[in-house]
């Protein structure tokens, strides 16, 4: 006896995309969220494509912060380099976005329960057949054909299910974030800090918010973060550049930026987004990727139960397909990440004294490539075989 | 052995993705350490954001 037929595991993005999917192929879908709100906290810094977005739903004025048109890069010694942008994208408000999302899903049909922490998996013969967690701090317990774990950076409900899931400090950057009032940027631009005095083994962003209002964040690669503190840094750097806001929000995260988990299905579970490591591993973008893979993971359920296989062979369709949708790209781009991440500072300033002598309008992504090249030749092979899908 | 500052803890779970042993048990507002299945790597004090965690046997960490 079950009681649903699929059970999603955390209400973000990837969450909310599979749930909808689900329901929409008629399964009885049930999300549950750990936390009390469904969008928040929120750990990211909301930036999205068009075209990315664009792919599952047409972009409504209330989830957009601000459009995107300009691409600002500093580099150590603060050499600004500045390109346009090659798509438009958005500063998304992630806390309406979710719920958005979330209440699209409800629409579909998906019961949504809040506060439902997951704190262990029923399995039998080897199949997980379900879930139990804790309400309010009452334990209850649910059974399912289908378990979809989305719950986020920690992927426990992977573990749970025996799928080794924990992240390399190589693969992790340490990270703090803020929203701030009374700042004065281009609502059009989004600007990039790299360099060891800014973010070791990452980057900062000051992304617009709207209405004189910022979200500023930064990710210290796990190999440094011993010796650097992010929450200091962004500190020290408002201080310096921007001493007049205000914070209005203060978070801190971890982005994972690893290879997608080799795998990421078990008996009667599949995982997705952050928790199957999907996050871009150069950008740290996750929305996209996470939403796709969802999505791609509820339609698999339906037809996995249709055809009344929900192991690992029967579930096989959602490795292959999100292969298809991003995973070959994303093996390229994690070659790449591995590349650029030891460029030095002294590297970093060269390259961008050299782009600074171009024109704005010759900044294209070749030419960025080919003069990162000059400094680290690797990443031509990288750039060859990511474009060969090698 | 791994000390916690619990009042201090954001609850983000980075510390959680990258225990290799799974010895941190993390809920909405209550994290704390399973130790005997802690081995003392320590990279959870590095990794996190803010400062949370310390060891009590390592003095010179960035915790003190």
């Amino acid at each position: 006896m079950t009681d649903y037929d699929v059970i999603v595991v955390g209400g973000g993005p990837a969450g909310s995309m599979a749930a909808h999917a689900a329901a929409s192929k008629g399964l009885k879908t049930i999300m549950l969220e750990k936390d009390r709100d469904i969008g928040y906290p929120v750990r990211c810094g909301e930036a999205v494509s068009d075209e990315g977005l664009r792919q599952f739903m047409e972009p409504r004025p209330e989830w957009i912060a601000a459009t995107i048109s300009k691409i600002r890069m500093r580099s150590p010694n603060n050499t600004e380099i500045d390109f346009r942008s090659p798509g438009s994208g958005y500063i998304l408000h992630r806390r309406i976005f979710d719920y958005a999302l979330a209440n699209r899903a409800s629409q579909a049909g998906v019961e949504i329960q809040t506060r439902a922490y997951v704190d262990g998996l029923i399995i039998e013969d080897d199949v997980v057949c379900g879930v139990h967690y804790q309400y309010m701090g009452e334990p209850r317990s649910l059974r399912a054909k289908l378990v979809i774990a989305a719950d986020g950076v920690e992927s426990r409900v992977g573990r749970m299910a025996g799928i080794r899931s924990a992240i390399k400090l190589r693969d992790i950057e340490s990270g703090y974030q803020v929203t701030v009032g009374n700042i004065d940027i281009d609502q059009e631009m989004i600007d990039f800090y790299v360099g060891s005095n800014w973010a070791p083994g990452g980057y900062l962003w000051v992304f617009p918010k709207g209405d004189r209002m910022a979200n500023i964040g930064l990710g210290v690669n796990g190999t440094l973060s011993k010796d650097y503190n992010s929450h200091d840094l962004i500190h020290n750097f408002l201080k310096e550049q921007y001493p007049q806001a205000t914070v209005l929000t203060s978070v801190c995260g971890g982005v994972p930026i690893a290879q997608t988990l080799k795998r990421i299905t078990g008996n009667g579970i599949m995982l997705t987004g952050d928790a199957a490591r999907m996050v871009n591993p150069v950008s740290g973008g996750g929305i996209v990727s996470g939403m796709h893979a969802g999505k791609i993971a509820g339609e698999v359920s339906a037809e996995a139960l249709a055809a009344g296989d929900v192991s690992i062979k029967g579930l096989e369709e959602y490795p292959k397909r999100w292969r298809k949708a991003g995973g070959k790209n994303h093996e390229a781009l994690h070659r790449i990440s591995e590349t650029i991440y030891d460029i030095s500072d002294e590297q970093l300033d060269r390259i961008a004294l050299r782009l600074s002598k171009t024109k704005e309008q010759d900044r294209t992504l070749l030419k960025i490539f080919t003069t990162v090249a000059r400094e680290k030749p690797r990443i031509l092979l990288d750039v060859t075989r990511a474009f060969a899908g090698l | 052995m791994i000390l916690i500052k619990e009042n201090r803890c954001d609850f983000c779970g980075t510390c959680v993705a990258v225990c290799p042993v799974d010895a941190i048990e993390l809920r909405e507002a209550d994290i704390s350490i399973i130790h005997e299945t802690c081995i003392d790597c320590d990279i959870c004090i590095w990794v996190c954001p803010i400062d949370v965690l310390s060891s009590d046997n390592k003095p010179e960490d960035k915790n003190d």
